[in-house]
């Protein structure tokens, strides 16, 4: 126990990696879902089709797979990319970068599915009365569609979100010093990899805990005004 | 000409003329890959099946509320549904050695010791948690008139646990578990990061063994899409035949089946 106070220090700055990995793969998640989702309702076959292809490729390729096609093989077609065209020379492709776009892109697919339950769950009469009065798609979708839609995604968002900070220990594979890298790296040179495995569960178990109290918090803003049954 | 002999001439002259991607390399290590998915389909089902059979009884004890049990296997299932995978195989397979009261048990030497049994202890307890959850789930929503009735035609609790609860809650269950099965799959590739040769462990191998950026990865992935396909194939075709009383009744007008949002 002593001894995991003693690195106490590195096992927060992996945190805080790991925090910040999984908060921007979460908004990069939030943008490619809520796109993915319109994609899926549109009007357009063709559209609605790549929206489920999305899922299904997601749905069928393991994380850490992508993580790897994306870090060792994305960094190869950027630098050929930039030979052929001449547009750029050298781009750097590190492993946050790595984590955020693949990480964004799983669970992106997986938002969409979510985004798409909640809009299909806004009542299609307050649209069509929306749009009767005059509002811009844009007015539509901020005054009408969005505060609505969130209290029906919340449930399944809260899922994914768990998910995804769960899924970001496998950055640690591809090298990214994060809560799991500098724990295991600790636990070798002490020989105490158990207890730091031990800590790091401990840790995670936190951050699932809080975030199960935020997004309470959240829930209730937007049932604001919502009778139980 | 053999046909196979120009096949490979045809991959051999794409490779090395118009596309960025190695085919014979691929090719030449094909039986490899085969042998990395049939370490992937081990893995993968050996550990749901033991998990499965686990989950059954905990998922009961759940359902039932059976004081201290409950609780208890809620806790573990808290712990392993909470944490990632990746650091429940490093506990196991890692972490196990720090006591020496393990490394010189009986266990140490064939099991505890090795990638695969720790691979596959992990992935058992990971995937019983889970399964444990969402049973539980399904067998609290059994609709109680099944119950009543059982009891009335005087079912002991043992029949009707065995003949009315749990077949009508597998059934239920069984959306829930093709993502179970898909989930486990999608974790198995952990068994890479502990030396096992999965499909994964084959790609990155290729690569590194050849200085490669996509092909082993590319390859690898191929597979793993071919093995979802199958197994969303095979859960469907179980929907159809378990589930079919609970299908929506199909339209019969022509275009109203799909209405643009």
């Amino acid at each position: 126990m002593d001894v995991i106070f003693e690195y106490k220090q590195i096992l927060i700055e992996g945190t805080l990696v790991t925090i910040s990995l999984a908060v921007l793969s979460l908004l990069l998640s939030i943008a490619l879902g809520l796109m993915g989702a319109f994609a899926k309702l549109s009007p357009k076959r063709g559209v609605r089709r790549a929206g489920e292809l999305y899922t299904l490729f997601v749905r069928s390729v393991p994380d850490l797979v992508l993580m790897m096609l994306i870090f060792y093989g994305g960094q190869t077609l950027m630098s050929q990319i930039g030979a052929l065209t001449g547009l750029w020379g050298y781009i750097d492709i590190n492993q946050f970068i790595a984590g955020v776009l693949t990480l964004g892109f799983i669970f992106g697919a997986y938002m969409s599915e979510t985004f798409r339950g909640a809009i299909l769950a806004v009542p299609s009469g307050q649209i069509e009365a929306a749009k009767a009065v005059g509002m811009t798609p844009s007015q539509v979708f901020r005054i009408v569609t969005w505060p609505q839609m969130v209290r029906f995604a919340l449930p399944s968002f809260t899922n994914n979100w768990l998910v995804l900070v769960k899924s970001t220990a496998l950055v640690s594979v591809i090298g990214l010093h994060d809560l799991v890298w500098n724990a295991f790296t600790a636990g070798r040179s002490t020989h105490m990899l158990f207890s730091f495995m031990i800590a790091v569960m401990v840790i995670y178990l936190i951050i699932t805990g809080l975030s199960d109290v935020i997004l309470r918090a959240v829930d209730r803003k937007y049932a604001a005004g919502v009778r139980k049954a | 000409m053999e046909p196979e002999q120009s096949f490979y001439d045809y991959l051999k002259n794409i490779s090395e003329t118009q596309s960025p991607i190695d085919f014979v390399l691929i090719y030449d290590n094909l039986d490899r890959f085969v042998d990395g998915a049939l370490v992937t389909l081990q893995l993968t089902f050996l550990a749901l099946l033991v998990g499965g059979i686990i989950a059954v009884p905990l998922a009961i004890a759940r359902a039932y509320r059976k004081p201290f049990l409950s609780p208890a296997i809620r806790v573990y299932t808290y712990v392993f549904c909470g944490t990632p995978l990746l650091v429940q195989v490093y506990l196991f397979y890692f972490g196990l050695g720090q006591f020496t009261a393990v490394q010189e048990s009986f266990l140490w030497d064939p099991i505890l010791s090795s990638p695969w049994w720790c691979v596959m202890i992990a992935f058992t307890l990971n995937t019983a948690a889970y399964t444990t959850e969402f049973l539980r789930g399904a067998i609290e929503t059994t609709p109680h008139g099944e119950v009543e009735a059982a009891k009335a035609c005087g079912m002991s609790p043992y029949a009707r646990m065995r003949l009315v609860v749990l077949p009508s809650a597998f059934r239920r269950a069984l959306p829930a578990y093709s993502n179970e099965v898909i989930f486990t799959l999608h974790g198995s590739v952990i068994a890479s990061t502990v030396t096992l040769q999965d499909l994964l462990g084959v790609g990155r191998w290729l690569n590194g063994r050849y200085y490669l950026a996509y092909e082993g990865f590319l390859t690898a992935m191929v597979f793993y899409m071919a093995i979802v396909f199958m197994i969303t194939f095979a859960f469907r075709l179980a929907e159809k035949r378990f589930l079919g009383h609970l299908r929506p009744r199909e339209t019969p007008q022509p275009g109203a089946a799909r209405v643009a949002a």
